[in-house]
């Protein structure tokens, strides 16, 4: 069983970082590569960049990252955002990335998981899938301010989700949040997406992203409970105990961190303390 | 400087081994020709793929010969994942095939019930004997795995270190100037670097 890993991410726009960068003594605090330097030195187990522009004119900027990351950065690293092809993948994967995600390409053509896994192995792809909370009218689905579901009237407790039938479900969203895709649950598209091949889930919570209010556990548990691949929680981490939760309890097998890390509100070297003071097995 | 020359038999990327060796000071490059290869101070195989196209490729290349004249002349070879697995007599993936002999054993699939294979992560390796290699790097240092079969060596003296997934599999093999890892140094951070930085250094100390 594989120890459990922190991945920062990082953002990219045109090669460079796009959020995050008042870093204290970087020589350039938006290159990329000095920080994913930073992180390995850390001790970050894997690199997520996202290619947060993904223009066509910018495929070989994101591959020139990929070369530039392989040469200085001596632990595994993925690469998202505008892969639509087999050959985009190669390009990435040839500079030296060891994976690649996909999100809204899978979504618009599913095919392509099942092409990349053929082609590469279903260890180089991940699909990330961007997730928000159902509104379900009067159903206690909606999420509260403190990581706990919302204690409506009805039903007068913290009963789990589920627990009166009522079935908690996600929308899948695209364009950063921006574009609900229709037709589709994030939780069902998480089993479809591995079925297809995928070797690995990039969940990120879009009701949480940005918070600091904790990992969407119960988000995280429906898709670990779901599939059979690991699952990278990602969206609303602001404390260190938010990496514990969404291991133990939901069931996540990496976290995803980007603006603690990158603010310097911690370091990676704390995350990984937290992690095992509280008995999950990390590289350390 | 040590000169590195990484074996190309078209199987994967090489690229982050290179960057690796370079980083720990080799003058490395990449080939598959016998004069590069008589020149180099060390060899290694890497690889990724499937088993039997591996030693096709091997073999088409002759680099099975190479490895023996070059092991017969004392010089160290690396065996890299899939390069690790080839060093051994067979392997059972995709009806099977043929290795390059060079240690007793078998590979086969890992033996893990209830977990994931293809086996992917950072695994703590456990250290069988004293070597070389792995001076400076503590009992239990988790190392980058991403692989699906594991060897089985015939001669338990072969064995430098294990590590487990559901059971116990041989991760690192030490028969000098013959040595493999089933894990990835390149993509194994500072304790990967310092494990290729050892061999960089027991091919200068062959060298001298």
């Amino acid at each position: 069983m594989a120890l459990r890993r922190v991945i920062p991410c990082l953002d990219i726009d045109s090669g460079r970082v796009v959020k995050g960068t008042n870093f204290v003594g970087l020589r350039d605090a938006g290159d990329p590569v000095e920080l994913a330097e930073r992180y390995d030195a850390e001790g970050a187990d894997e690199l997520v960049f996202l290619d947060i522009g993904a223009s066509h004119e910018g495929r070989e900027t994101i591959t020139e990252l990929a070369r530039r990351t392989a040469d200085n950065v001596f632990i595994p690293f993925v690469i998202g955002g505008g892969i639509r092809s087999v050959a985009d993948a190669q390009a990435v994967l040839d500079a030296g990335a060891d994976k690649v995600s996909v999100n809204s390409s899978a979504l618009a053509r599913p095919a392509l998981i099942s092409e990349l896994a053929e082609v590469f192995g279903s260890q180089c792809v991940v699909v990330a899938i961007d997730a928000r909370r159902r509104s379900t009218g009067s159903s206690a689905s909606r999420p509260g301010p403190a990581g706990s579901v919302a204690a409506s009237a009805s039903p007068p407790c913290d009963a789990p989700p589920g627990y009166f039938g009522e079935s908690l479900e996600f929308d899948v969203y695209v364009n950063g949040g921006r574009a609900l895709v229709p037709e589709r649950e994030a939780v069902a598209w998480a089993r479809e997406a591995t079925e297809r091949g995928a070797g690995e889930v990039l969940l990120t919570s879009m009701d949480r992203d940005g918070t600091t209010d904790g990992y969407d556990l119960e988000l995280t548990r429906a898709v670990a409970d779901a599939v059979t691949v690991p699952v990278i929680a990602s969206g609303g981490a602001g404390e260190l105990t938010h990496l514990v939760d969404a291991i133990a309890e939901g069931g996540a097998d990496a976290v995803l961190c980007a603006s603690i890390f990158h603010y310097r509100e911690y370091t990676v070297a704390e995350a990984k303390r937290t992690l095992a003071e509280a008995g999950i097995e990390v590289r350390r | 400087m040590t000169r590195i020359l990484i074996l190309d038999y078209g199987m994967g990327n090489l690229r982050s081994v290179e960057k690796a060796f370079e980083r720990v000071g080799a003058e490395v490059s990449i080939a598959s020709d016998a004069a590069r290869a008589s020149r180099a101070d060390g060899l290694v195989l890497p690889g990724v793929g499937a088993f039997p196209r591996a030693m096709e490729r091997v073999t088409e290349l002759g680099l099975d010969r190479l490895l023996s004249e070059r092991l017969d002349a004392g010089t160290p070879v690396l065996g890299i994942c899939l390069g690790f697995e080839l060093l051994f007599e067979s392997s059972d993936e995709l009806g099977g095939a043929e290795g390059l002999g060079l240690l007793a054993g078998e590979v086969s699939g890992l033996d893990a019930p209830g977990l994931k294979v293809p086996h992917i992560g950072w695994e703590p390796v456990r250290w069988r004997v004293a070597s070389e290699l792995t001076e400076g790097i503590d009992e239990g240092t988790p190392f980058y795995f991403v692989h699906g079969f594991a060897p089985r060596p015939g001669d338990p003296g072969d064995v430098l270190g294990v590590a487990e997934h559901g059971t116990s599999f041989v991760c690192a093999v030490a028969r000098p100037p013959l040595y493999g890892f089933q894990f990835h140094p390149e993509k194994s951070s500072a304790a990967g670097l310092r494990l290729l930085s050892n061999f960089v250094r027991v091919c200068a100390e062959v060298l001298v």
